[in-house]
C-alpha cells in the first residue's frame, strides 16, 4: 500500500489528463487566470471585473434567460461543427449555412402566407434546408471533384454574406429609408411574450427548446444508427470505408448536409425568434466561427456543444456588460481563445505523452 | 477510481483558490484606491448638489469607430467631466445585442439612456413602451408621436443639409476645373439632405460648376467608395464630398494618390489626408448628447419630442483643420453661415426644394417614400 502513494498520485494527475471534462475545465480555469492578468496590467480590479460579468449573467432569473437567448444560436453553429468533425470534416462554412439558413427563414416568413404556428415552423425547416443545401454543396464537390472542405466552405461563406446583403436590399425585401429587410411577418415569429413578468424582454423562443433537441438528434444518429457508424468509418479511413462497402461520396455529401442544415436551424430560429429581420452587414457577425469555439470547448460531442454553448452564450452576454465597469469587453474574446489554445496545447501534451511512452515500451505506435 | 476523480477535483479546486489568492493581493490594493476615489467623487457630488447618471447603447460601430459613436461617447466624456455625472457604454456587438444593453442599463438604474444610430429605431421603440418610467434619446431617429405614447424617447436628429450646403459652398467657390462629385451611402431621405444641402451650396456659390453625384449602396465599402472617386477624378472633377460613412475613406485615399481634394463627413477627417482634406461637414453628435443630457441634470428636458441640432445650436458645422480654404473664401462661407442662422438663407432639404430652387441640376436618383 505505501509504496505506490506516489505511484497512485501520478495516476491520479494522469487521470486528469485523460479525462477530457476534467481537462476542459483546467483550460478554462487556464483561459480565466490569463483574463485576469490583461485585467491586471491594464489596471482593472480582476474581481470587479469577473464578478461584473458572472453577476451580470446569473444574476437574475432574466439574465440566465438573456444567457440562454445568447446561446442558442451557437448551439445550433457548435453542433454543425462538431457533426462534421465527428465523420472527418472541417466545415468552416457554419458561418454561411446560417447565413442562408437565417435568410431563407426571412423570405418564407415573408413571401409565404401560413396561418400563426404553422408559418414559424415552416419557415424554421426552410432555413434547416438552405443551411442543408448549402452545406451539401461543399460535401459533393469534396466526394466527387476532391475539392477540400475547408477552401469551398470559406468561399461559400462570403457568397452566403452577399447574397444575403443582395437580397435584403432588393425592393421586394428592403424596408424603405433603411438599411434592413422588412420584419419577418407577425405569423411566423417563434417568440412568446408570456414571460414578460419573469423574463422582461428576453425573446423566449422554441429554438431554445430545439437547441437540446437537436444535440439529441446528433448524439443518436453518431452513435445509435447504422448511418451514424457508416459516417463516422468513413471519416477514420476513406479507403477503409469504401473497402467495407460503404458508399462515401453519398456519406460525405449527407454529413455536410446535416452539418449544414444544423448550422441553417440555428440561423432561423434566430432571425425568427430574436432579432426578426436581417441587416445588411459590413461584416460576418461570426456565429459559425464562434460554433468553431463552442465545439473545440464542448470536446468535439454533441453533449458538450450544449454545454460549451451556454457557457460561450452566458460570456458573450457577461462580456457586454464589462464596458460599464470601463473594461473592454473584448477580454471574452481573449479568454476563449487561450481556452481553445489550452484544449489544444492539452491534446498535443497527451499526444506526446503517448508517442514517448510507446518508445520507451517499444510498442509499435 | 471514484476516489482518484474526487481527488482530481479537489486539486483542481486546490489550483482555483490559489489563483484567486493571488488575485485578491492584487486586488485589495486596486479597491483601495477605488475606495479613495470614491470619496472624492463623493465631496465632489456634494458640490455640485445632483448628479445623474447616463448611459450609452452603441450600435455596431463600437465607440472606436472614428465616426458617431466615438463622437457620441466623447460628449458624454465631457458631460461628465463638467458636471460629475457617471457615464457609461456598452458595445453593441450585433442586433441582437440592441434589447439586451439597454435592459442591461434599466437594471443598473441609469437615468438616461441613449442609443446611436437609426439602427436602433425599433429598440428604442418597444424599450419605451416597456419602461414608462425610464428616459430614452437616440441620436439619428424622429419619431411620430403614435409611436411613443409614453412621452419618454426623445429622437435628435440633424440638420446636415445646413453643414452641406457650407462644404458645397466651399467646392464651388474652390473648384478649378468647374466640375465637382459626390458620393453618398444607401438612398434614404436622410442620407438625401446631404445630397441636396451639397449641391444647393456648390450652385449657390457658382451656378455653372457641374455636379456629379451617386449613391454608392454602402456605407461600408471603400474599394467601391475608391473606384467611384477615381472615375470622377478621371472626368474632370477636383473636388468630392462622400456623405457615405467607411465608403467615403475609399474616396478621401484616391485624392490623396492623385493629389485632388476630398471632403469628409461627421467628424473632422483631415488627419486622414492632412494635405487633401479639404474641409468636412461635422455632424456635432457630442454636442447633442452633451446638451440633452445637461437639460437632464438641470430638470429642463422634456422627453418624447424631437430635438433639432442645426448651425444655430451648433450641431452642425465644417472644419477649417489644415487651413486650405483662402481666408477671402472663409470670410464669404461665415457670412452666409450668418445668414442661415439668421434665418436670411433657407437651405433646401428635399430634392423638390432643391428643384423649385436650381431647375434641372439635380441629378441623383429620387428615393423611395416610406
Amino acid at each position: 500500500m505505501r509504496q505506490t502513494a506516489e505511484g497512485s498520485l501520478r495516476a491520479r494527475l494522469r487521470s486528469v489528463w485523460n479525462d477530457t471534462f476534467l481537462y476542459t475545465l483546467l483550460s478554462i480555469l487556464i483561459g480565466l487566470l490569463a483574463g485576469s492578468v490583461i485585467l491586471l496590467v491594464t489596471g482593472f480590479n480582476p474581481i470587479e471585473a469577473y464578478g461584473t460579468l458572472f453577476g451580470g449573467v446569473l444574476g437574475t432569473g432574466k439574465t440566465r434567460m438573456y444567457a440562454v437567448q445568447y446561446a442558442a444560436p451557437i448551439i445550433f453553429t457548435g453542433l454543425s461543427v462538431t457533426f462534421a468533425f465527428k465523420t472527418g470534416l472541417f466545415n468552416i462554412g457554419a458561418e454561411g449555412q446560417y447565413i442562408m439558413g437565417g435568410l431563407a427563414a426571412l423570405v418564407v416568413s415573408v413571401l409565404m402566407p401560413l396561418p400563426a404556428g404553422l408559418h414559424g415552423a415552416v419557415a424554421v425547416l426552410a432555413g434547416g434546408l438552405a443551411g442543408a443545401v448549402w452545406g451539401a454543396v461543399a460535401g459533393l464537390l469534396k466526394a466527387y471533384k476532391g475539392i477540400h472542405e475547408v477552401i469551398v466552405t470559406i468561399m461559400l461563406n462570403w457568397i452566403a454574406f452577399y447574397f444575403s446583403n443582395f437580397i435584403v436590399m432588393t425592393p421586394m425585401f428592403k424596408k424603405p429609408n433603411s438599411t434592413a429587410s422588412v420584419e419577418v411577418s407577425e405569423t411566423a415569429r417563434i417568440y412568446t411574450d408570456a414571460f414578460k413578468e419573469h423574463f422582461g424582454s428576453v425573446h423566449i423562443h422554441w429554438g431554445m427548446l430545439l437547441a437540446p433537441v437537436a444535440v439529441a438528434f446528433c448524439w443518436v444518429i453518431l452513435n445509435k444508427t447504422t448511418l451514424g457508424f457508416r459516417l463516422r468509418a468513413v471519416g477514420f479511413n476513406r479507403n477503409a470505408a469504401e473497402y467495407g462497402g460503404i458508399n462515401v461520396g453519398r456519406s460525405i455529401s449527407l454529413s455536410m448536409g446535416i452539418s449544414g442544415m444544423l448550422a441553417g436551424l440555428g440561423g432561423a430560429v434566430q432571425v425568427l425568434g430574436v432579432v426578426g429581420r436581417i441587416t445588411q452587414l459590413a461584416a460576418q457577425e461570426g456565429y459559425g466561427f464562434d460554433g468553431i469555439s463552442v465545439s473545440m470547448i464542448g470536446g468535439i460531442n454533441p453533449i458538450g456543444a450544449l454545454f460549451a454553448g451556454l457557457f460561450y452564450g452566458g460570456m458573450k452576454y457577461g462580456g457586454s456588460k464589462l464596458n460599464i465597469i470601463g473594461a473592454p469587453s473584448e477580454l471574452v474574446n481573449v479568454i476563449i481563445g487561450v481556452i481553445i489554445y489550452s484544449i489544444a496545447i492539452m491534446g498535443a501534451f497527451r499526444a506526446l505523452v503517448f508517442f514517448f511512452r510507446a518508445k520507451k515500451e517499444g510498442r509499435p505506435l | 477510481m471514484k476516489f482518484k476523480k474526487i481527488l482530481a477535483v479537489l486539486m483542481t479546486a486546490g489550483l482555483l483558490l490559489t489563483s484567486f489568492a493571488a488575485c485578491g493581493g492584487g486586488a485589495s490594493n486596486s479597491s483601495g484606491e477605488g475606495e479613495g476615489e470614491a470619496s472624492t467623487e463623493a465631496e465632489a457630488e456634494a458640490e455640485v448638489a445632483e448628479t445623474i447618471s447616463v448611459g450609452l447603447v452603441t450600435d455596431v460601430g463600437g465607440v472606436n469607430d472614428q465616426s458617431f459613436n466615438q463622437s457620441a461617447w466623447e460628449g458624454l466624456q465631457r458631460f461628465r467631466a463638467d458636471t460629475g455625472s457617471k457615464v457609461s457604454y456598452i458595445e453593441s456587438k450585433d442586433e441582437s445585442g440592441y434589447a439586451p444593453n439597454i435592459e442591461t442599463f434599466i437594471d443598473q438604474g441609469t437615468n438616461l439612456i441613449w442609443g446611436v444610430g437609426f439602427m436602433l429605431g425599433d429598440a428604442f421603440a418597444q424599450a419605451g413602451l416597456d419602461n414608462p418610467d425610464q428616459q430614452f434619446a437616440l441620436v439619428d431617429y424622429a419619431y411620430a408621436p403614435e409611436d411613443i405614447p409614453n412621452k419618454n424617447v426623445t429622437g435628435v436628429v440633424f440638420a446636415t443639409e445646413e453643414c452641406s450646403f457650407l462644404v458645397g459652398y466651399v467646392a464651388g467657390k474652390m473648384s478649378e476645373t468647374g466640375k465637382v462629385g459626390h458620393i453618398n451611402g444607401i438612398a434614404s431621405s436622410t442620407m438625401e439632405t446631404f445630397a441636396v444641402g451639397y449641391y444647393a451650396g456648390v450652385l449657390t456659390a457658382n451656378p455653372d460648376v457641374q455636379i456629379m453625384g451617386q449613391y454608392s449602396n454602402s456605407f461600408s465599402d471603400p474599394a467601391a467608395g475608391k473606384n467611384i472617386a477615381n472615375q470622377y477624378y478621371a472626368d474632370g472633377v477636383d473636388i468630392i464630398f462622400s456623405a457615405a460613412g467607411a465608403t467615403g475613406n475609399g474616396a478621401i485615399e484616391a485624392a490623396k494618390e492623385q493629389g485632388k481634394w476630398a471632403i469628409g463627413v461627421d467628424m473632422d477627417q483631415n488627419y486622414i489626408a492632412p494635405d487633401n482634406v479639404l474641409t468636412s461637414a461635422l455632424k456635432r453628435v457630442d454636442n447633442a448628447l452633451y446638451d440633452v443630457s445637461t437639460k437632464m441634470l438641470n430638470g429642463t428636458f422634456e422627453g418624447g419630442g424631437t430635438e433639432m441640432y442645426n448651425l444655430k445650436n451648433d450641431g452642425v458645422g465644417y472644419a477649417t483643420t489644415g487651413d486650405h480654404i483662402p481666408a477671402d473664401i472663409l470670410a464669404e462661407v461665415e457670412a452666409v453661415k450668418n445668414d442661415i442662422i439668421a434665418g436670411n438663407l433657407k437651405v433646401p432639404a428635399t430634392a423638390a426644394e432643391l428643384e423649385a430652387q436650381f431647375p434641372g441640376k439635380y441629378d441623383m436618383p429620387p428615393v423611395e417614400e416610406q
